[in-house]
């Protein structure tokens, strides 16, 4: 652990130059800019860039890319606090809290809130990259395809046995989001499933058009239709604000710490940052104190959450890419790719064949970590003040931007049809009081998870019992029955403490 | 008319033929141009679409900008699919493999190799089979033996791609049956190999290099006729040119090679084509491609025209037969 230390001084001295802090200026607000744009995203933003790097020294490449992809992670939390559109997919349980937030006239509160705990996630994660590098690779090769299912079913079941919708909304909800993900071609069988005769759908659905027009123009119809939203909401726009909301981070710091550790675990199993802010919030949810306000009506707790984990995971799912060669997100996939451009190959050896690279990488997260929030802190007044536009000028906009942002996923008309398709199941599942979470946590994961089963299944010759075949597969699947049935146990016993309990909790 | 100015006629008439036969041969594109990877981010035919798209910028062997596209939904049928529906567009390149004219076979896709144009098949990639680095397996007999058992998993990218078909080959040949588990992609089974889900693989050189470098699985033997030309050492003792060819341990595949294939949308000009085609040429003569086919262990190979249409047919003639066999064929 001390050769760590020392090895990431000396990535310091590579990292910390006036040209790669430049660069990562750079990355930075590029990647904010893809971020906050919906559609483009981080892996699009990345591969847009990676041409340019092709005549740069592999550091300074791999800075330039890394930094905007944090960026990108920062900027994708923008529109889904301010307008309640995802710009990536690991934004949409910020959604959740932070959108209401700022419908409540705070929206730099919840963009500060959003961005601290953003950073205090990433930080966390390139401690462990630092610290803990060799043993968390290792730990990462001991995920088969039952680990893997198990991992999902966890994520799943933290949600199904989540309070507020009854369960059998959620299974609806979660059933819809398998069948749409099963458009396509399947992994295993290789044949074409879902498409209806139409030939383009054999890409299947991708997951930024489907919360694009679940989120973003499912309650832009829903705000038509009430007229809710047809006056601006009046955000005072205040520097100290932002401050005090950084300042008052610490008081989450049990959310904070349990988010960031989700995030990490998530980052490294491969989870991914989507399974990680999905998870990290319901458990958050979980844990809320009794009587507090209720999530979803915009609680800190409830940007805290998914923030910290999303952007934990997003920091160590680099680590399986540098360490093992496999990319933990899609962004990571990018530069994997532009590793082996670099002329550099991605796996155990990087870590001593390619010394300066690695550590000049891993210092350079530090760094361009913290460029990235006080730019992005600076950009919070700019944004805030988008709210106080009229709905009647920043609805058309809002239309335009998830159409173009649709559009530009693939170059697809079929994917603007898809997504006006999913803005009308979006108002109808808010209409009829069934939670969209669990119909987009099954769109993103719900193959992958039918993957890793059937794929568990060939090996095991079709026997169940290879998901308790190991100490690790097994307190995994025990893990996810507890989430799903204690809720239901304690709703059997809470009635009769129900009464003296809500008294305790002083309301 | 006498015979003087009939000459001079005729000699006008040939001057504008041969005026006109460069213009048309010198078609340029007018626009920007589309390479359309058929793979996702980072896969084999993500790194060659942007190894050529680097080498065109570099050399400016084309004055249009160049932008590199990723479509590899659907085992890459998106990509294809999207070539089919831009016929007549010259401004799109397709990258691929053999799977333009394997995918049709076994699903119900909407396209077929024969909705495009085929530019050139630019290098062939080698498969080997890979064990984890203790396995007590030293030799494909060794491997043959165990698989007897019946309990052997192989994993692989994609189902009834080439992975599963060289699977098939390979229990055909050697009278063993092995449980074939598909995964997203190579790299996906490498992993899976290295924490000993699965006993093997059979991925291209590129796609395994870092985890056999790194001590976590090394190859038995290559499906080549002869062993592989780059000596550099990947290990300490070992490089590409010592492990053995299949057949030398008895397991008789003589060759299984993947094809990286170009192609346009269909309906473009044979002028169109012949630019692609003389631009690829350029290309596979710089030291830059040189370097990636070495980085890359591939085998350089340059089919283009009817040389490129005789090597699809032979592969769709041997890879209908196994699918038949499977019962993979789609009606």
């Amino acid at each position: 652990m001390e050769s760590n230390i020392e090895s990431l001084m000396h990535g310091f001295g590579i990292a910390i130059t006036m040209q790669h802090i430049l660069l990562m200026m750079i990355g930075v607000l590029l990647g904010i800019l893809v971020g906050v744009l919906p559609g483009l995203g981080a892996p699009n933003g990345v591969s847009l860039l990676l041409p340019l790097t092709f005549g740069m020294q592999p550091v300074s490449a791999i800075i330039l890319l890394s930094s905007m992809y944090w960026g990108a992670l920062f900027g994708g939390s923008v529109t889904s606090i301010l307008f309640n559109i995802p710009g990536e997919p690991s934004s949409v349980a910020t959604t959740f809290d932070g959108y209401p937030m700022a419908r409540d006239g705070r929206p730099s509160t919840a963009l500060a809130t959003a961005f601290g705990s953003a950073a205090f996630g990433a930080l966390v994660g390139v401690v462990l990259i630092t610290l803990v590098a060799s043993w968390v690779a290792q730990f990462a090769l001991r995920f088969g395809p039952p680990e893997y299912f198990a991992v999902y079913f966890l994520a799943f079941a933290s949600f199904v046995g989540m309070g507020g919708t009854p369960p059998i909304k959620t299974l609806v909800a979660l059933s819809i989001g398998f069948a749409i993900a099963a458009i396509g071609i399947d992994t295993v069988s290789g044949s074409v499933r879902l498409t209806f005769g139409v030939p383009e759908l054999v890409k299947g659905v991708d997951f930024v058009v489907a919360v694009m027009g679940l989120f973003g123009i499912g309650e832009l119809l829903l705000a038509v239709e009430e007229e809710m939203h047809a006056k601006a909401v009046s955000s005072k726009i205040d520097w100290r604000e932002v401050l005090r909301t950084i300042a008052g981070l610490p008081r989450y710091g049990w959310t904070l710490l349990r988010s960031a550790a989700i995030g990490c675990w998530m980052g490294i199993t491969p989870g991914g940052p989507t399974a990680a802010s999905f998870m990290s919030y319901g458990i958050a949810k979980r844990f809320a104190k009794k009587g507090s306000r209720p999530f979803g009506t915009g609680v800190p707790e409830g940007i805290v959450a998914p923030e910290a984990a999303d952007h934990s995971a997003g920091t160590s799912a680099l680590l399986p890419m540098l360490s093992l060669g496999i990319p933990g997100s899609a962004t990571a996939a990018v530069m994997m790719g532009g590793l082996m451009i670099w002329g550099l190959n991605p796996g155990p050896m990087l870590f001593v064949d390619q010394r300066d690279f690695v550590w000049g990488l891993i210092a350079s997260m530090y760094v361009s970590n913290i460029v990235a929030v006080v730019l992005v802190l600076l950009t919070v007044p700019v944004f805030a003040a988008l709210m106080r536009i009229p709905f009647f000028i920043i609805a058309p906009l809002i239309f335009i931007i998830c159409t173009v942002g649709a559009y530009s996923v693939s170059n697809s008309y079929l994917d603007v049809v898809l997504m006006f398709g999913f803005g009308i199941i979006g108002y109808l599942f808010k209409k009829a009081a069934y939670p969209l979470a669990p119909l987009v946590l099954a769109i993103v994961i719900g193959d992958k998870a039918e993957d890793a089963f059937r794929q568990a299944m060939l090996m095991s010759k079709g026997s169940l019992g290879i998901f308790f075949s190991s100490p690790l597969v097994t307190c995994l699947i025990l893990g996810g029955f507890a989430f799903l049935v204690v809720p239901q146990l304690m709703k059997l016993v809470r009635p009769r403490r129900a009464r003296p309990g809500l008294e305790a909790t002083e309301v | 008319m006498n015979s003087m100015t009939k000459l001079m006629m005729l000699s006008g008439a040939a001057l504008a033929l041969t005026a006109a036969q460069p213009a048309m041969a010198e078609w340029k594109p007018t626009k920007p141009i589309e390479f359309i990877a058929t793979a996702g981010p980072g896969g084999g035919t993500d790194i060659i679409a942007r190894t050529v798209q680097g080498i065109i910028t570099k050399y400016k062997f084309i004055d249009q900008p160049i932008v590199v596209v990723n479509k590899g939904g659907g085992s890459g049928a998106e990509g294809y699919t999207y070539g089919k529906a831009m016929a007549g567009d010259p401004h799109k390149v397709i990258f691929g493999t053999s799977n333009a004219w394997q995918q049709p076979m076994v699903s119900k896709v909407a396209f077929n190799y024969t909705d495009l144009t085929p530019v050139a098949a630019m290098a062939q990639d080698e498969f080997l089979i890979w064990v984890k680095q203790d396995s007590p397996w030293k030799t494909a007999g060794d491997y043959l033996k165990a698989a007897k058992s019946g309990n052997l998993k192989m994993g692989g990218a994609q189902s009834k791609d080439t992975d599963e078909v060289l699977t098939r080959m390979i229990e055909k040949i050697a009278d063993v049956k092995i449980t074939y588990i598909p995964f997203k992609s190579g790299g996906e089974a490498a992993v899976q190999l290295a924490g000993g889900h699965i006993d093997s693989h059979v991925n291209n050189p590129s796609e395994s290099v870092g985890q056999w470098r790194g001590g976590t699985q090394h190859p038995i033997c290559v499906f080549s006729s002869k062993r592989l030309t780059n000596t550099d050492k990947v290990t300490a003792t070992e490089g590409w040119s010592d492990i053995p060819t299949c057949v030398e341990q008895g397991l008789n595949i003589p060759t299984y090679q993947q094809p990286r294939t170009v192609w346009l949308p269909g309906k473009v000009t044979p002028e169109q084509a012949a630019f692609y085609v003389d631009v690829m040429k350029k290309v596979e003569g710089t030291p830059e491609w040189a370097d990636y086919i070495k980085r890359t262990s591939q085998t350089n190979t340059f089919l283009v025209g009817d040389e490129f249409q005789k090597f699809i047919k032979d592969d769709i003639a041997h890879v209908h037969q196994i699918a038949q066999e499977q019962g993979w064929l789609v009606k």
